[in-house]
C-alpha cells in the first residue's frame, strides 16, 4: 500500500487530553506511504465516518489507519465504513492510542511519543496488508445425531421441531440409552420409563426424524456445513420394512436362557430380541453368536413363525453416505466395572471387594434393574443369589471415583444423589430394612438435591457412614464390610445381605475411536472436550459438530438435557443461514515451498491440515503437501510458527506484515 | 545511567492480554510508558525469531504475553508456545543473553492489575540493566542469519523475493 490514511482521532478529549493528537496526526503525514492524515473529534460517529469514506474518495487511498480506541471496540465500525468507500475492509486497520496510551499514562510528551510509536508501527501492517475476501461455506441443513440416550433424543426432538430433518444413529438395537434403565429418578423419584418413554416413541413418530438402531459411524468426512458421514447398519437378521414388530418370534425361540444386557445380566432373554418391552423400534434383532441357526444351522424356528416373513438369515452388513451440516456428538457414558470384566483401561480394580466373585455385590445400575416395576425380579428387592429379601443393605460411594491412586481422580457427580435414592427405594419396598452408606463427602448442588439428600438420612434412616471400606468377604450367606468410621473413629463391621457400590463413570467404549474418526480432542479419560470450558460448554473445537451428555463428563438427566438443548440450539443457529460467512484470517500453504513435513498437521488442534497430492501431467506423484481446509482452520497461526520451511501463512498475521512491524520500532 | 529508558516490546495474544491490556485502559490504571505492544491472534502465531528480530532492532526487553494454559481461545496455541519457548530461552541462555530481559507470563483478559504489573517490574528490570547492545551490533554482520543472507544481508524478511527466487531454483 503506498496510499495510506491515517485519521486520529480525540475521542472528546478521552485521548487528547493526555495525546497531543495534532502532532500525531503530522508526524503520520510524514511516514512514507502515507498519503493523508489528521485528526477528528469522533471518529465513530457519523461525520467522522464521512470524513473517512470522502479521504478514501479524494485521495485515492489504499489502505485505512484509524488511530483511535480499542479494535475490540471499534474495528468493525471503520472496517465497514472503509468497505462503502469502495476498498476492502480488510485494508483497514486500527491502532490503540487510548485504553494502550492515552488512558494509562499521565506524562503528555511520552504518551505522544508512544502515540506516534504506536501509528507507526500499525502504518506498517496497513503496508503490508493484502485484500481479504470472506469465506462462505454453503449449509446442508440436516443434522447427524449420534446417540440415542436422553441426550441423543432431546436434541433431535428439538432440531426436527424446528424444522430441519434428524438423522439419529444409535448403536443398540434401541434407543434410550441408561436412562431407560433406571427405576426412579432423583430428585423428585419420578419413574424413569413413565417419562423416558414417550420421548423414545416421539422420536420413531417424528416425520423429520429418521431413526437408524443396532448402526455406526465408520467414517466421517468433510467440515462444518458439509459432512458426509458413512453409516454401518449393522446385521439385524429381520427386515425392518416387514417386520411387524408383533414378538412371536421372540416367545417361539427355543434358545432362552440368555443374559439380557439391558437388566445387567440378571435377567433373560431368547436369541432373537428386543432389549425391553418399550424398545423403540420394537424390530427384534438375532444375537447371532447364541443362536441356534447361526451357530450349527439347525433350528430357523423364527423364520418359520414369522408371518410377515421378516427373518432372513442372510441380511449382510450394509451401509449409507449421510450429507450432514451438523454434528451432534450423545454417546453417553459407561459404569466402571471393577474386576468383572477386564477391560483394557488402565484403572486397577478393587480386588478387596469381591465384586465378580461375590453374586451379592452388585453395582448401581443392577440395584436400579432390580428396583425397577419391569425389571427382572419385577420391583421386588431380591438379591440374585438366593432370591431373598436382603434385610441389611451396604452401599459404598466413590468406588472408582476421587482414587487418584487408582487411576481416576474425577469425581462421578450421580452418585451420591443416586446412592441417597436407592436407600430410600430400599426403604419403600422392604420397611424392616436397614441401609447403611459408606461416603466420603455428600456432594449435593443442584436444585432440589440437598434437601433430597437430607431426606435420605433424616426421613428414611439411611445410616451414613463417613469412611472408607478396607475389605469385604463372604461369611455364609452374609458379606462381612469391615470398614472405619472417621468422625467417631472406630472400626466398624456390618454383616450385610447385599452390598451396592457406586462405582465411577467412564467414558463409553470405543469414545476414543469415534473421537479419531470426527476429528474431535478428548481428555486422558475419554470424555470428549468442549472448545472452552466455561463459554462454549456445547461447541466442540472442530467447527460443526456440538457435545450433548454424559460423554463430554458425568453428568445427571437435569444437566444432560439442558445441554441436549443447548446442541440443538447450536445447530438451529448454524442452519439459519444458507451460507456461513467466516473471518478470512486462516491459514494458507504455499504449495512450491511445502516440503510436505506436516509439522504443521501435528500441532493443529483444529484437524483443518489436510495431505493433498501433487501430480503431474501424466498422473504420477510429484510430492504431497499440507492443505488447509478454510472451513475448519480456526486462525490460531501455531502452524505457520512451526513450520522449518516457512511454507504455510496466516493471513492477516504474514511473516510479512509483523517483521515490517517489528522494524519499525 | 539515570536517564535511560528502556524500550520494551510486547508480543501478546488477540483473546487475552490484549483484552487484559485493554481493561488496564478502561479502569484508568497506569504503567510506565516504555511498552510498544504487537498483536498476535494466538502465541502460537508468535516466532521465536521474531523476538531476536526485536532485540536486534533495538528492544531491551521483550514480554510474550497469552492466555492461561487450559483457556487457549484455540485450544492449544499457548501449550505449543510454551515448549516452543522454554527451548527457545535455553537456546538464549546458552548464546548468553540475559534472560533477565525476556519474560513470558499469562495474563488473562480480567487481570488488567497484572498487566499493569508484569509491564512495569519488566521495564523497572531492565532500567537497572541498562541497554542491550549485544544484538543490535549483530544487524552489521552479513551471517546473522541465513535468511538475511539471502536478502543482501539487510532485512531479514523471511519471504523475500531474492528467497523466493531461490527456492524456485531448486524445484
Ligand atoms: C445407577 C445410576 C442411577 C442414576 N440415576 C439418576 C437419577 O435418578 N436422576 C438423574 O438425573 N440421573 C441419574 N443418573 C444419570 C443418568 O443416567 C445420565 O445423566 C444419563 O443417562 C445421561 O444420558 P446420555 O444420553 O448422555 O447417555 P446414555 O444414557 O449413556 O446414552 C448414550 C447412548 O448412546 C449410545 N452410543 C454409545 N456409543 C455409541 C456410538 N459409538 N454410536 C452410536 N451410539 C452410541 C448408547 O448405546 C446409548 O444409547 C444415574 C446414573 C446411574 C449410573
Ligand atoms: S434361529 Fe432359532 S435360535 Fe435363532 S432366533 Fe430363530 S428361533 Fe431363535
Ligand atoms: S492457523 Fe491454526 S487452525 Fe488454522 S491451520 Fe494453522 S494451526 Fe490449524
Amino acid at each position: 500500500m503506498s496510499r495510506i490514511g491515517v485519521f486520529v482521532c480525540h475521542c472528546g478529549e478521552n485521548i487528547s487530553r493526555t495525546v497531543d493528537v495534532e502532532r500525531v496526526a503530522k508526524a503520520a503525514g510524514e511516514i512514507p506511504g502515507v498519503a493523508f492524515s489528521c485528526d477528528y473529534k469522533y471518529m465513530c460517529s457519523d461525520p467522522g465516518q464521512s470524513l473517512l469514506k470522502k479521504a478514501v474518495a479524494e485521495h485515492k487511498l489504499d489502505g485505512v489507519l484509524v488511530a483511535a480506541c480499542s479494535p475490540r471496540m471499534h474495528e468493525k465500525t471503520f472496517r465497514k465504513a472503509t468497505e462503502s468507500a469502495g476498498l476492502n475492509p480488510y485494508l483497514c486497520e486500527m491502532a490503540n492510542i487510548r485504553e494502550h496510551c492515552s488512558w494509562v499514562h499521565e506524562d503528555r510528551e511520552k504518551a505522544t511519543e508512544k502515540a506516534t510509536d504506536i501509528v507507526k508501527l500499525m502504518v506498517e501492517r496497513v503496508r503490508k496488508g493484502k485484500s481479504l475476501a470472506p469465506i462462505t461455506v454453503p449449509v446442508t441443513k440436516r443434522a447427524l445425531v449420534i446417540g440415542g440416550g436422553i441426550a441423543g433424543i432431546q436434541a433431535a426432538l428439538d432440531i426436527a421441531d424446528a424444522g430441519h430433518r434428524v438423522v439419529l444413529v444409535e448403536r443398540d438395537p434401541s434407543i434410550g440409552g441408561h436412562m431407560a434403565q433406571l427405576s426412579e429418578t432423583f430428585p423428585t423419584l419420578d419413574c424413569s420409563q413413565c417419562i423416558m418413554t414417550p420421548k423414545m416413541v416421539d422420536v420413531a413418530n417424528h416425520p423429520n426424524i429418521t431413526l437408524y438402531t443396532y448402526a455406526e459411524i465408520e467414517k466421517v468426512d468433510g467440515y462444518i456445513g458439509n459432512f458426509q458421514v458413512t453409516v454401518k447398519h449393522k446385521a439385524r437378521s429381520v427386515d425392518q420394512s416387514k417386520c411387524t414388530g408383533c414378538g412371536v418370534c421372540m416367545t417361539k425361540c427355543p434358545k432362552k436362557k440368555i443374559p439380557n444386557e439391558f437388566d445387567q445380566g440378571h435377567g433373560m432373554r431368547p436369541a432373537i430380541y428386543v432389549p425391553f418391552p418399550q424398545a423403540v423400534p420394537n424390530t427384534p434383532v438375532i444375537d447371532r453368536e447364541n443362536c441356534t441357526m447361526f451357530q450349527s444351522g439347525k433350528c430357523g424356528v423364527c423364520a418359520k413363525v414369522c408371518g410377515p416373513g421378516a427373518v432372513d438369515y442372510e441380511q449382510q452388513d450394509s451401509f449409507t453416505v449421510e450429507d450432514v451440516g451438523a454434528i451432534v456428538v450423545a454417546t453417553g457414558f459407561k459404569l466402571y466395572t471393577i474386576d468383572r470384566k477386564p477391560d483394557d483401561s488402565p484403572i486397577q480394580g478393587y480386588g478387596e471387594f469381591g465384586y465378580g466373585t461375590i453374586p451379592d455385590v452388585i453395582d448401581g445400575l443392577t440395584f436400579e434393574r432390580l428396583a425397577s416395576a419391569s425389571g427382572p425380579t419385577g420391583g421386588k428387592i431380591l438379591r440374585p443369589s438366593d432370591g431373598k429379601e436382603p434385610k441389611q443393605v451396604v452401599f459404598i460411594q466413590c468406588v472408582g471415583s476421587r482414587a487418584r491412586e487408582k487411576g481416576i481422580s474425577y469425581c462421578s457427580k450421580v452418585c451420591c444423589m443416586y446412592t441417597a435414592k436407592h436407600t430410600m427405594l430400599y426403604h419403600h419396598k422392604v420397611h424392616d430394612g436397614q441401609a447403611y452408606v459408606f461416603f466420603m463427602d455428600a456432594r449435593t448442588p443442584g436444585k432440589g438435591y440437598d434437601e433430597f439428600w437430607r431426606r435420605a438420612v433424616e426421613e428414611e434412616e439411611a445410616v451414613y457412614i463417613r469412611g472408607m471400606v478396607s475389605r469385604m468377604y463372604q461369611k455364609g450367606d452374609k458379606i462381612v464390610v469391615m470398614g472405619s468410621d472417621i468422625q467417631v473413629g472406630v472400626q466398624v463391621e456390618i454383616e450385610a445381605d447385599l452390598v451396592v457400590l457406586a462405582t465411577a463413570v467412564q467414558a463409553q467404549d470405543g469414545a476414543d475411536l469415534l473421537a479419531q474418526k470426527l476429528g474431535i480432542s478428548y481428555d486422558k479419560y475419554n470424555f470428549y472436550s468442549e472448545a472452552h470450558a466455561k463459554l462454549k460448554p456445547v461447541e466442540c473445537a472442530t467447527a460443526g459438530i456440538y457435545l450433548a451428555g454424559a460423554c463430554q463428563g458425568p453428568k445427571d438427566i437435569p444437566d444432560t438435557v439442558s445441554q441436549a438443548s443447548a446442541a440443538a440450539a447450536k445447530v438451529m443457529t448454524l442452519f439459519a443461514k444458507d451460507q456461513l460467512e467466516r473471518d478470512p484470517v486462516v491459514a494458507k500453504v504455499n504449495e512450491k515451498y511445502c516440503v510436505g513435513c506436516f509439522a504443521c498437521k501435528k500441532v493443529c488442534a483444529y484437524g483443518a491440515i489436510e495431505e493433498k497430492e501433487i501430480r503431474d501431467r501424466q498422473g504420477n506423484l510429484v510430492k504431497k503437501v499440507a492443505y488447509v481446509n478454510p472451513g475448519v482452520c480456526g486462525g490460531c497461526g501455531t502452524c505457520q510458527a512451526t513450520c522449518p520451511s516457512k511454507s504455510i501463512e496466516l493471513d492477516g498475521y504474514t511473516d510479512e506484515q509483523i517483521m515490517a512491524m517489528i522494524e519499525s520500532l | 545511567m539515570p536517564d535511560f529508558e528502556p524500550k520494551i516490546v510486547a508480543f501478546v495474544c488477540t483473546w487475552c492480554t490484549y483484552a487484559g491490556a485493554d481493561l488496564a485502559g478502561t479502569s484508568r490504571m497506569q504503567y510506565p510508558p516504555n511498552v510498544r505492544v504487537l498483536k498476535f491472534p494466538c502465541t502460537g502465531r508468535i516466532d521465536p525469531v521474531f523476538i531476536l528480530r526485536a532485540f536486534q532492532k533495538g528492544a531491551d526487553g521483550v514480554l510474550v504475553s497469552g492466555c492461561h494454559p487450559g483457556d487457549c481461545h484455540y485450544m492449544a496455541g499457548n501449550f505449543h508456545a510454551r515448549r516452543r519457548f522454554a527451548a527457545f530461552r535455553a537456546l538464549l541462555d546458552f548464546v548468553g543473553v540475559d534472560l533477565n530481559r525476556l519474560q513470558f507470563s499469562w495474563v488473562s483478559a480480567a487481570e488488567g492489575g497484572k498487566w499493569v504489573e508484569v509491564v512495569t517490574e519488566l521495564t523497572e528490570r531492565v532500567r537497572t540493566m541498562g541497554p542491550m547492545p549485544e544484538f543490535k551490533e549483530l544487524e552489521h554482520e552479513e551471517l546473522w542469519s541465513t535468511f538475511a543472507g539471502a536478502a543482501g544481508g539487510k532485512s531479514a524478511v523471511l519471504n523475500s523475493p531474492e528467497l523466493k527466487e531461490a527456492y524456485d531454483s531448486i524445484g
